[in-house]
């Protein structure tokens, strides 16, 4: 419980330094706005269209791949703590496990997944 | 380990005051007010002074003197830097997502100082102290990434856009690395709570005790998360010469202010992790077998062990930041899947046949 409270208090903290940070800077900061001054910048040159628009693909493959292996991670963890007492059987399991998710990696090497075009 | 300096019994007495005078629940709620103020001071304190010494200590890499204007050697540099910084204009920027763009900077530095508390500052100085510690800070940190995607995508900026992505692929991909690192040390010490890490080490450090596997996962935790701070030769989302500044282009006054804090203090909480999962953490340096020198070792207080070891891998860090060319992005990721990854998976292994047999 007293964890659960400090992780809150931490969480608060960070919260009130943005914030307090923020107002102070809406009092002591000058302020005025036109339209030039609200433009992105982009090295001068007026902005075309929205840059809210479809992106390279590579980045949505690397993610994918990211996703496998960090949940792999996650499943990993429990037993890196425990791994003491399951002994040898556990880490023949495991090494099985791992094969598999290297196969996948071999896999999307091969495939070209991991060249990036 | 009884006559080592500590910073307990002063908590204990602040503990046991506050009790007396003001019964439970108002000491527990003074006690939470005292811990946040402790933190954002630590917080500010540390980002001030490395940011002045990454300042200091690139100056002298480039043989130039840097700051030496504001107090004596420069000193009250980044002070001066960071009242300028709070009284500089907030742009509002026409066609940004507005919301986005404010909460950016709270969850990045949510994920910064939530990582910060579950650091071991000395003996008995931890905030957090969960049985899931190495898990917890591995969930954390990974809310800055969150903040980074969010940033680049609200501005409606190609700039931030481009800088965004990049820094998305970039900071997922040594994600698995540094996870994997970390893994290696879960398995040889078999609990993931950080002062019982810490504790193990008492009679050797981590890298000294879990063989050439210990050697290794301290290397790809040092790469992966040099990578992790988006700095060095892999600040690709932030290439000041192609992208601006990357995600936070956008950004003024003191929401800049808020990236550029992150970004020096997870150097710090990346150089402090390592140091605690490796190199021991606010454990002295024992030898087993040599029992005077142990005592001796025991005489420098706990926080000077934890900072110097911390400051050794920051200043890796730095050499390393100031001494390659940056990668490409083709490059950058080759190194995660194609070598630091396979890697990883073999120490792993390695590291658990090491402990098993």
């Amino acid at each position: 419980m007293t964890n659960s409270a400090l992780f809150l208090v931490v969480l608060i903290t960070a919260l009130f330094l943005v914030g307090a940070a923020l107002i102070m800077a809406r009092f002591l900061a000058p302020r005025s706005w036109n339209n030039l001054k609200g433009q992105p910048y982009e090295s001068g040159i007026p902005t075309r269209g929205s840059s809210w628009m479809q992106f390279k693909v590579g980045y949505y493959l690397f993610a994918i791949l990211y996703l496998v292996f960090d949940v792999e991670t996650v499943l990993l963890f429990p037993w890196a703590t425990i791994m003491k007492e399951l002994g040898a059987q556990g880490l023949a399991c495991v090494a099985f496990f791992l094969v598999i998710l290297a196969l996948g990696l071999a896999y999307a090497w091969k495939k070209g997944a991991l060249i990036w075009k | 380990m009884q006559q080592m300096i500590s910073l307990q019994d002063l908590t204990l007495w602040i503990d046991e005051f506050l009790r007396n005078l003001f019964g439970g629940t108002w000491a527990l709620l003074i006690e939470f007010v005292l811990i946040g103020l402790a933190l954002l001071v630590a917080y500010a304190v540390l980002a001030l002074f490395l940011i002045y010494a990454e300042r200091k200590i690139c100056a002298f890499f480039q043989c130039r003197i840097g700051p030496n204007r504001v107090g004596i050697w420069g000193i009250f540099q980044s002070t001066a830097d960071m009242i300028k910084i709070l009284l500089k204009e907030l742009i509002r920027i026409n066609r940004a997502d507005h919301f986005l763009f404010r909460i950016a900077s709270f969850i990045v530095i949510i994920g910064s100082i939530c990582t910060f508390a579950a650091l071991p500052f000395a003996k008995g100085i931890q905030v957090l102290d969960f049985n899931i510690g190495v898990f917890y800070i591995l969930a954390i940190s990974s809310l800055g990434v969150v903040g980074i995607l969010m940033a680049g995508w609200s501005s409606n900026s190609k700039y931030t856009m481009i800088g965004a992505m990049r820094s998305g692929a970039q900071l997922l991909s040594y994600e698995l690395s540094c996870g994997l690192s970390l893994l290696a040390v879960v398995v040889l010490a078999g609990t993931m709570q950080v002062s019982q890490i810490v504790e193990q080490q008492s009679d050797l450090w981590f890298i000294f005790k879990g063989h050439i596997p210990a050697c290794i996962a301290f290397v790809t935790y040092l790469i992966a998360g040099h990578a992790e701070t988006n700095r060095g030769p892999f600040d690709l989302p932030e290439a000041e010469s192609e992208l601006t500044a990357g995600y936070h282009t956008e950004y003024s006054g003191i929401q800049f202010g808020f990236f550029y804090l992150a970004e020096y203090l997870n150097m710090f909480i990346i150089a402090a992790i390592a140091a605690t999962m490796f190199l021991g953490g606010w454990m002295p340096l024992h030898i087993p077998g040599w029992e005077s020198f142990n005592k001796v070792m025991d005489y420098i207080p706990s926080f000077v062990w934890f900072f110097g070891k911390t400051g050794f891998c920051i200043f890796l860090a730095l050499w390393v930041r100031w001494s390659f060319p940056r990668l490409r992005i083709d490059q950058l990721l080759n190194l995660e899947w194609k070598i630091l990854m396979p890697i990883c998976l073999i120490n792993l292994l390695l590291m658990s046949v090491a402990v098993i047999f």
